[in-house]
Parts: structure tokens; sequence; C-alpha cells
């Protein structure tokens, strides 16, 4: 239990007791994203920043269901289709209080919400000269993924697939390369449809995941947020237990010896 | 008078309008958002001395649900 005590997971120098970090986007209400935050045990959230309505003046914000010594947000630039995009909004909320930690989304297609790597590449450079620290959504190119953390990047958050697909992960492959090349954390952004994907991911041996769409999707999002906190444990436990040896063949469980 | 642009909407304000006087008018004085004057971040002492003209262009950001 010692070991597994000491298993800290640490973003740009800030502790996080959870390893996955939720978005706040989908949900039916306030009070339901808030409850469905308390049950995935998460202790990072995702937020976007965007025009106050200014037509109605008593409409409940988001803000005022979070606990902000409780909860970091995670100003992302979802939306995003340019560097100059994302860095003006960023600016913006990092002038609403002072965040220095970000998620940098610049997305490429409306059809995919695929990243684009080159105006990805170019707004971390500028993000990190400015004292940011950026997490950064990204292809799952292991060779996109290096320039990234050679830029500066705090995180590098390659696609499971598609956002909102909830496809799961399409290439281990290149998971798996990534998470042996990088330095910094590795977390699973978009794509992930059920608790056992994000299980799977954390086997692999990423550092964390960044869910959405599957818990405000689920027809009972609040039972999901608690599915996922516990497929996220139980898939960090299994990787750091280490699997046993695959075998084509059979490996019998009870001795031979004293067969009657 | 003066008329601005608001969050991409045509608004008319007083004359001497102050950025901390629109807030007010919108209850968002005491809430957690960002303020671009003219394509230019305001830092939040600045809101009492920053008076707003004809034709200014204001966006108020605030944090919604994103993933």
């Amino acid at each position: 239990m010692d070991k597994l005590k000491k298993d800290n997971f640490k973003v740009a120098n800030k502790f996080l007791k959870s390893r996955l970090i939720v978005g706040t986007g989908k949900y039916k209400s306030f009070t339901e994203t808030a409850k469905a935050i308390q049950a995935s045990g998460a202790d990072m959230v995702t937020v976007a920043v965007r025009r106050v309505n200014i037509l109605d003046k008593k409409k409940p914000i988001l803000t005022d269901y979070l606990n902000p010594k409780k909860i970091t947000l995670l100003p992302n630039t979802a939306g995003c289709f340019s560097a100059k995009e994302a860095l003006r909004t960023l600016r913006l909320a990092r002038e609403m209080g002072g965040w220095k930690l970000v998620k940098l989304e610049v997305l490429g297609d409306k059809k995919t919400l695929y990243p684009n790597m080159v105006e990805t590449l170019k707004s971390t450079e500028v993000l990190v000269k400015e004292g940011f620290k950026v997490m950064v959504y990204c292809s799952d190119d292991p060779l996109l993924a290096k320039q990234l953390e050679e830029c500066g990047a705090s995180a590098i958050m390659p696609l499971a697939s598609p956002i909102g697909s909830g496809l799961g992960i399409q290439n281990k492959v290149n998971i798996s390369l990534i998470i042996k090349q990088s330095k910094v954390p590795v977390i699973i952004d978009a794509g992930i449809g059920t608790a056992s994907d994000a299980t799977i991911a954390m086997e692999l041996g990423c550092d964390g995941v960044l869910i959405n769409s599957a818990i405000a999707n689920a027809k009972k999002p609040i039972l999901m947020a608690k599915s996922f906190r516990d497929a996220v444990i139980s898939g960090r436990n299994s990787y750091l237990a280490g699997r046993m040896k695959k075998s084509s063949f059979a490996s019998a469980s009870s001795p031979l010896e004293g067969l009657i | 008078m003066a008329k601005i642009q608001l969050n991409g909407k045509k608004v008319t304000i007083k004359s001497n309008y102050s950025i901390l006087d629109l807030l007010k008018k919108y209850k968002f004085a005491d809430k957690k958002i960002a303020i671009e004057h003219n394509g230019v971040i305001v830092p939040k002492s600045n809101y009492r001395k920053k008076f707003l003209k004809n034709k200014d262009q204001v966006e108020i950001v605030h944090f919604i649900g994103g993933g």
C-alpha cells in the first residue's frame, strides 16, 4: 500500500489527487454537473471561455456551482481553429483568475474536430514563452508529440478517437509509443466511450484520462462518473501491478502433484 | 449617450460610463469574468478608470461548461 500512496500525479508542479480529469460540458443542469464531478472524484475540471449572456441577468453561471478550493479549473480553447483565437481565449482566461495552467486545443476540421497540429505547435511555443503551463490536446502521432514536449508542453494529451465519438482507443500502438518517449504526463483526451476504455488507457501506462461526453451523455451521468472513478483507479493499479505474460498455450492453475 | 457593441450586440449607454458601471448594470461586477475593450484585455484594476465612448467594442467573457 505504501507504494500506491506514493504514486503521485503531478502536472506542471501541481499535485492532483485523481488521475481522472472531467469536462463540464453537455450536462442537463449545473446541479448535475456538480454532482457528477463529486462522484468522479476529480479535482481538476475543464471549462470553456465564452461570452456572458447579457440578456438574462439572473441566469446562474457555472462557477457558482464549483468550489474553487476543492477543484482546479482548467480553461480550454475549445472551438478555436487558429493560434490567434486560442491565444486570445487563454489570455482572457488568465485575466479571469490568474490561470497559468491551461488546456490548448486548436482544431483543424469541424466534422472530425481533429487537431491542427501546425497551429497547435505554434500556439504552444507562444504560450510557453508567455509563462503559461500548457496541457496540449494533440493527434496520436509520436513525432508531433515529441515536438510538443520540446516546445515546453506540460502534458501531452493525445486523442483516443474523435472528440465526443465514444469510439475508445483506436491506436494503442501509437499511444504506447507516446507514453514510452514522454517525460511529461500523457493524458488521454477525447474519444473515450465507457469505463473499460479508461481502464485500458491506464493499463497502457497513461498518467491520466480526460472524460466529458462519456459521463455527460450516459443515461445516468452520476453513476457513470463513479464508474469512471473506479475504472481509472483500477487501471492504474493494474498497470503498477504489472500484468502476467501472455501465452498461446494453457497453464493449469492447480498443481498436478498429488493428483489421485 | 453612446452606442457600443457589447458581446456583438448594439447597446446604448450613458455618457461617462466606465467599464465598472457597465458591469454593475449587467450584474457581473462580482462575478468571475474578463473584459476585452477594442481588442485589448482590461486588467481588473482599470475597470473604474476605463471610460467607454461611441462605437467601442466590448467583450465580457466567463467560464462555461466544456470538455
